[in-house]
């Protein structure tokens, strides 16, 4: 449905600076533990809401300043990193294998299996997502183990939707009815003859839904229903912001970067693959 | 006939898609741990009381014995009553709702104002440097959710520039007694324009971090469908009949083009709403979303249910519309 000729222009470009910045935080999310000039959770409260180096007034120990209470902010970015990255690698994979999975059997078996999952999805589809991601929490309680699950819970449709419509169109090809011809079980076809096919936009996806993953992560943390609340995350450390952020922009702003120029590269990446692998469709 | 027929079936599943929301929200949070009565009482509360208060509100039955009793309530428009604020729970959230419908809707306006103008923009300077300006801005438009787009804007225009408030809904200062909970229709009506600028100014970065996504939507394909019907003959006859471009554009391609970005704008405009929920409390706006997740921290099973069935409808009724009106507008589906 998208106009390609346009994206297409500069593909090259978009891969290479999306794909920098993930390998950028990737090293950070790695080395965070000893590139970090300070301990993420070290409080010096005489040390509270300090400027970023180049203003006036500032500590030249606290690179990028501090919050209010004493805590570095580009230690805490760089270990939010790592949670953000776990959390999307994880999460993504999971929603991916689930959401495919029912997505496979739907697209692929038909039947009564497609009309009971095409009626969950529907119903998944009502439900606004950051409340249901926000009650999931609340059930599960908090901590990196329930945002995942809640993640997966709340997004594998996404997948389920793409994928049942790739192989229901798949399934009607010539090859996969060579293929049953030639005696080949319905589920070896699926693994050996669909799959395949629907690999390139599985990857897209999954590059997608680990920006939403992150997403995700940082808005739970943001109401404060995130691994712990001192724990050094993105969404945090952006919600504390947002209430000094008259007095203390810095705060706000770096973490704010971070997340945004993550959220951005992945989102790009998927769809620079997604173009990619499939000029024609998309 | 058909069409009747598909209606029903329309309506049908629209039915079995709000019983299903019903059933698991209260299956979910029904297995919350954590006694919600218990959590209201003051500490020294006796079991008697909490054991009281449950049967009060309904909480000593089984689930599925809660679950019809909750639902034969709902059928006649009870929704139960809020343990935590303790009204009624429809009261609650039809007081809510005003604010989060003209929220939705500025926001809906903005984008499709927004997307509009950069489609037919992009379809004039087609080829040239302007269009590819427009594509990579719709691209990054689409890849940063309204979350983050609304953070950018407090930074912006609440705090680098601040031309905007980035929380509540109406400066209190003003002392403006609203007899409903339409402020922004209200003070419009009543001819108020200094409280409905003052409404604008806390509405507008909201509405707008809600629309940036939506516009870049909007803008890429009515540009592809613009594109699309230029080729055509009629379009060429316009062209050789000596029109000018723009009047080619909005007066001869516009209106064939429109049809499927419509039926995108309504499925979308569903998203919007969804996304009004954590935006809500960015902006600290009192509506419906930011009620939400204050009834999910305190736990407040009746109010949760009666919010998360309000958004499922307004999902589900936003989709039907959408569907009967492309049904009448595209006379394809209309004549089979």
């Amino acid at each position: 449905m998208r106009d390609t000729r346009a994206h297409s222009r500069k593909p090259g470009l978009r891969l290479w600076l999306s794909g920098g910045w993930i390998t950028i935080l990737v090293l950070a999310a790695l080395l965070a533990p000893w590139i970090s000039p300070h301990d993420p959770l070290a409080q010096d409260l005489f040390a509270g809401r300090m400027p970023p180096f180049w203003q006036a007034g500032a500590d030249p120990n606290y690179w990028l300043g501090t919050d209010s209470l004493g805590r570095d902010v580009l230690s805490r970015i760089l270990h939010g990193a790592r949670l953000a990255l776990t959390v999307a690698l994880i999460a993504g994979v999971l929603t991916c294998l689930i959401g495919a999975i029912l997505g496979l059997i739907a697209g692929y078996y038909g039947g009564w299996a497609d009309l009971v999952i095409s009626r969950l999805v529907d119903i998944w589809m009502a439900f606004p997502p950051v409340l249901f991601a926000i009650l999931l929490i609340a059930v599960l309680g908090t901590g990196m183990t329930s945002i995942i699950i809640a993640i997966v819970v709340i997004d594998w449709t996404r997948f389920a939707r793409v994928i049942r419509a790739e192989a229901m169109s798949q399934s009607k090809m010539d090859y996969v009815a060579s293929a049953q011809v030639v005696g080949r079980s319905r589920f070896g076809t699926a693994l050996t003859e669909i799959l395949p096919n629907v690999l390139p936009t599985i990857v897209a996806l999954l590059t997608l839904e680990m920006g939403i993953a992150v997403i995700v992560e940082a808005i739970l943390s943001f109401v404060n229903l995130s691994i712990s609340t001192d724990a050094p995350t993105w969404g945090g450390m952006i919600a504390e912001g947002r209430t000094s952020v008259h007095q203390a922009w810095w705060v706000l702003v770096f973490p704010l970067v971070a997340l945004f120029f993550t959220v951005l590269s992945f989102s790009q990446l998927g769809e620079g693959l997604k173009d990619h692998f499939d000029p024609v469709l998309r | 006939m058909q069409i009747l027929r598909r209606m029903i079936a329309r309506l049908a599943a629209t039915a079995v898609t709000l019983v299903g929301v019903a059933v698991i929200v209260f299956v979910v949070i029904r297995v919350v741990p954590g006694n919600p009565i218990a959590m209201m009482l003051p500490p020294g509360a006796t079991d008697a009381d909490i054991q009281r208060l449950q049967e009060l509100y309904g909480l000593d039955k089984s689930i599925p014995e809660q679950f019809l009793i909750w639902a034969g309530g709902v059928l006649q428009g009870d929704f139960g009553t809020s343990i935590s604020l303790r009204q009624p729970v429809s009261e609650l959230v039809l007081g809510r709702l005003p604010a989060t419908l003209e929220l939705s809707v500025m926001a809906l306006v903005i984008a499709v104002a927004l997307g509009g103008a950069m489609a037919l923009t992009a379809t004039l300077y087609r080829g040239t440097r302007v269009e590819g300006a427009i594509d990579v801005t719709g691209g990054m438009a689409l890849s940063v959710p309204d979350f983050l787009w609304g953070l950018v804007l407090i930074l912006l225009f609440g705090v680098l520039w601040p031309l905007f408030h980035i929380s509540g809904r109406v400066s209190p200062s003003l002392g403006f007694e609203f007899q409903s909970n339409f402020y922004l229709w209200e003070s419009f009506v009543r001819l108020r324009f200094d409280v409905w600028a003052d409404i604008v100014a806390h509405m507008f970065m909201p509405a707008l971090a809600l629309a940036i996504p939506l516009a870049a939507i909007i803008s890429q394909l009515l540009k592809q469908s613009l594109k699309e019907t230029m080729h055509l003959d009629y379009v060429t006859l316009a062209r050789t009949k000596g029109y000018s471009e723009t009047s080619i554009i909005t007066r001869e391609a516009l209106p064939n083009a429109i049809l499927p970005t419509l039926t995108l704008v309504g499925v979308q405009f569903t998203f919007l709403i969804g996304g009004t929920v954590i935006v809500e409390r960015l902006f600290s706006y009192e509506g419906l979303g930011n009620m939400a997740i204050d009834a999910v921290i305190n736990r407040d099973l009746p109010l949760i249910q009666g919010i998360v069935i309000l958004f499922a409808l307004i999902f589900t009724v936003v989709n039907l519309v959408v569907d009967m009106t492309y049904a009448a507008l595209n006379p394809r589906l209309r004549h089979a």
